[in-house]
């Protein structure tokens, strides 16, 4: 098998630099995030190797919490509202609202974070424009309108920006579905709604749950939120990371901090693995 | 309830849905729109008090910044784009044609970066950065951006290949052309849109980076990104707007195109 030696040596000399990107920009830096996350602590004097940890919590347990229900309310938001947009693209019996809602809710997929922030720095605000039209439309009076710039500000931008992605993904696969099992049921009289919850959503499980998990990623490492929305404390543990190195130059505290939301994100993927896997066994 | 009633309702009830969704997706884009042409706007006036123009003149004056953070923030994204294309391309063709033992393993390992928070990842990238005199230098930027970067072009690049019928190139080996010319002649122009398409990824992602851009290139790099940040912390509404709507151009133009450059058949094999 001289052929497939040589072929795989090729193979690997042509994968080599890719390799060797990911390993100096992802992997070291990771493996420096993981080992920098243990040993005493510069603040509050604990001592190896869980010191740092306990300097975290005591610094910015609100933040922890803070952050698991922010993130945890938004991946909720973003799971029912895909549920029923993707579901009527589906399903829908208008063409016209189907092809509106295909047209409008995209926008956000590829507006960048910070963008997204800004423009709800001014939409959210007391005087912005979500105010003031629910003032033009007579459902809130000027005095009692309030700035939702604050848990709830930062909870609205992420599903903004996340939920078209979302979106994206599992209407493509219930795209992809065999339509006859559809119609078979709606012959039989199943409405739509059951339709939905009892047909198709079963199926496109696989694609809902990767889309739900990807998401829970990405806001779980987003700084200009917070940053921009509601920095002060209590907020997400990412604004506090960067407080850390920029205003202490403390990366063992930021560190921890860092292991801490790759453990929370890494238990939302394993619960999804972990039912993956009962469904299949 | 009589029928035609019932159906009435119900697309009432619709069309007023889609018009909270389309303000809610709308609403912010507007209200960062009024932002960028108001000259006064404060509480509690609903609309801005005076419209103009006055702001952009400020940021595309040559002493603005905006025009060399667009000029920086273009190479920068233009240099991501070589690298990740120059490593992705050769390493999505062995992925997709080469069968090598493993395969899943790679794709697998090349996906990774996508599965960690990048908040922490970033900061000790800077970390490292630092011992290597990366920070603050467009070099030093580039390889942060090119971390996501190097996901999005090793994935699309690799289905872009494996949409390629193997016949053709077959078809080029009986005619005598070797692997290197039946590459060149067949496989890469015909691989060539999947790839634009990565490319464009590359070029968005570098982009709208933020947070790598943060850690690494502050305070001597300042991306796009940036100096909009550095505008709305200062409470500069009008300037952050307007450097947020200079962003929002090439990512509002790429969501209307995306579906052209990604042809389902590549998209179907995204990871297969």
């Amino acid at each position: 098998m001289v052929g497939s030696g040589i072929r795989n040596l090729i193979g690997l000399l042509l994968i080599a630099p890719a390799g060797a990107l990911v390993l100096g920009l992802f992997v070291y830096p990771l493996g420096l995030s993981l080992i920098g996350a243990f040993g005493p602590s510069v603040e509050g004097g604990y001592p190896a190797p869980f010191g740092r940890f306990r300097n975290a919590l005591d610094l910015y347990a609100d933040d922890v919490l803070f952050s698991v229900l922010v993130i945890g309310l938004s991946v909720g938001i973003i799971a029912v509202l895909t549920v029923i947009i993707a579901g009527y693209l589906t399903l829908g019996t208008s063409p016209l609202a189907v092809a509106v809602l295909r047209w409008l809710y995209r926008w956000p997929l590829f507006i960048p974070f910070i963008v997204a922030a800004q423009a709800m720095r001014g939409f959210l605000a007391r005087n912005g424009l979500m105010n003031n039209t629910l003032v033009e439309l007579g459902l809130l009076t000027p005095l009692s309108a309030q700035s939702f710039l604050d848990w709830r500000g930062i909870v609205i931008t992420m599903v903004w920006k996340q939920l078209p992605f979302a979106v994206l993904l599992v209407a493509g696969a219930m795209a992809a579905l065999d339509r006859s099992t559809i119609e078979a049921a709606r012959n039989l009289g199943a409405g739509r709604v059951r339709c939905l919850i009892d047909i198709v959503l079963p199926q496109v499980r696989a694609t809902f749950g990767v889309a739900l998990v990807l998401s829970t990623v990405v806001m779980s490492g987003v700084l200009s939120v917070p940053l921009m929305i509601s920095a002060h404390s209590p907020t997400m543990i990412t604004a506090q990371m960067a407080f850390r190195i920029n205003a202490h130059g403390d990366y063992g505290t930021a560190n921890a901090l860092g292991l801490i939301s790759y453990l929370l994100t890494g238990a939302v993927a394993w619960f999804y693995l972990r039912q993956g896997l009962r469904e299949k066994g | 309830m009589p029928r035609a009633v019932l159906r009435w309702l119900r697309g009432t009830l619709l069309a007023l849905a889609i018009a909270a969704f389309a303000l809610a997706i709308f609403g912010p884009l507007i209200n960062l729109l009024l932002w960028a042409v108001a000259e006064r706007w404060y509480f509690p006036h609903t609309l801005p008090l005076e419209y103009g123009f006055t702001f952009w003149e400020r940021v595309f004056r040559p002493t603005g910044g905006a025009m060399q953070s667009l000029g920086l923030s273009v190479l920068v994204a233009l240099a991501t784009v070589v690298v990740c294309l120059a490593v992705a391309t050769p390493a999505a063709y062995a992925l997709a044609r080469l069968s090598l033992p493993g395969r899943s393993l790679i794709l697998l390992m090349f996906l990774l970066p996508q599965a960690f928070p990048d908040t922490p990842i970033y900061i000790n990238i800077a970390r490292a950065f630092y011992e290597l005199q990366l920070n603050g230098t467009i070099a030093g930027v580039v390889l942060v951006h090119a971390l996501h970067g190097l996901v999005y072009a090793v994935w699309i690049a690799t289905a872009a290949f494996a949409a390629v019928d193997r016949e053709l190139e077959d078809a080029a080996f009986n005619l005598g052309a070797s692997r290197l010319g039946a590459f060149a002649t067949v496989t890469l122009p015909l691989a060539a849109p999947g790839l634009a398409a990565s490319a464009i990824f590359v070029f968005l992602e570098s982009l709208d980076e933020f947070t790598g851009t943060f850690f690494v290139g502050a305070p001597d790099v300042t991306t796009l990104p940036l100096l909009m940040f550095r505008a709305a912390m200062e409470g500069n509404y009008q300037i952050a707007s307007i450097t947020a709507l200079i962003l929002l151009v090439p990512s509002i133009s790429f969501m209307m195109v995306v579906e052209r450059f990604l042809k389902p058949e590549v998209l179907a094999r995204v990871g297969a």
